[in-house]
């Protein structure tokens, strides 16, 4: 996991918005190129840089510029932490695929839209809800 | 078309969980046990003589970050109450005995280190004044 450091705190909920969207379409389509697609932009936020997330620089391109106000500032573990609670659900999702267990492409999935929901509309924070409970049992 | 469904429930799903979150969100809870009682050792500081509010934190979670805020910004206009944050992960044991289960979480002790009440989820200003001048 990267190195603790500040990111603009608009940017996850618009990354999340458009996963939302890229994993609905996905789901509805049965597409699993664009379930690699989704899992790859969650492997490169969650495991390289989440500066360098596509969604992240879409934001950073289309969306910023149009946004006024000062630039909020927030610690980028949270987000990261939350990118890898998706990776591991797309991760599911794409095995699913692959095998032709639409079944459990299908649960995976909607896992994953309903996190990613959540965050993109109500800016809930999964790594809190999750991440003290998962210590408590593991540790 | 069953997929259209699936799509629609999770949708109404998450929209109901995010609405009790956030209503619920730095909501004070009375404390009707009053055990287990906190040590001046477990927190690592001594308690406020009025009241002591100790907030639990962890890394991946940003509304710890205001509620660090909006209590470093409120406890200062009540003395008498000192404010105590420890980062939860390092402190599992008092985490597992207070029933800990998310942060960030604001325990409210009284003077002899009793659980009185907790606001789970950043609180707001106005809530966290409201609970401070009880004490």
């Amino acid at each position: 996991m990267s190195q603790p450091k500040q990111i603009d705190a608009r940017a996850p909920r618009w990354s999340a918005g458009f996963t939302t969207v890229v994993l609905i379409i996905a789901l509805l389509t049965k597409s699993t190129w664009l379930t690699i697609w989704q899992l790859a932009v969650f492997a490169v936020a969650a495991f390289i840089n989440i500066s360098k997330s596509p969604y992240g620089i879409f934001y950073k391109k289309v969306i910023r510029p149009r946004l006024s106000g000062e630039v909020p500032l927030e610690d980028s573990r949270p987000p990261v932490f939350a990118q890898l609670v998706g990776f591991g659900f797309v991760l599911v999702a794409t095995i699913g695929a692959l095998t032709h267990n639409w079944a459990v492409f299908t649960v995976a999935m909607a896992g994953c839209i309903f996190a990613a929901f959540l965050n993109s509309a109500f800016d809930y924070c999964l790594g809190c809800k999750i991440y003290l409970l998962g210590i408590r049992i593991f540790r | 078309m069953v997929r259209l469904l699936i799509i629609v429930a999770v949708l109404l799903a998450a929209t109901g969980v995010g609405l009790i979150a956030e209503r619920n969100r730095g909501r004070f809870f009375t404390k009707r046990n009053f055990e287990p009682t906190v040590t001046e050792s477990e927190i690592r500081s001594t308690f406020g003589k009025s009241a002591t509010v100790l907030q639990f934190s962890s890394a991946f979670c940003a509304p710890c970050r205001a509620a660090r805020a909006t209590i470093e910004n409120v406890v200062p206009q009540f003395p008498g109450i000192t404010h105590v944050e420890l980062d939860a992960e390092a402190n599992l044991e008092l985490v597992r005995k207070l029933k800990v289960a998310q942060t960030p979480t604001t325990i409210f002790l009284d003077p002899q280190g009793v659980e009185v009440g907790r606001a789970v989820g950043a609180p707001k200003k106005s809530q966290l004044v409201a609970v401070l001048e009880k004490f």
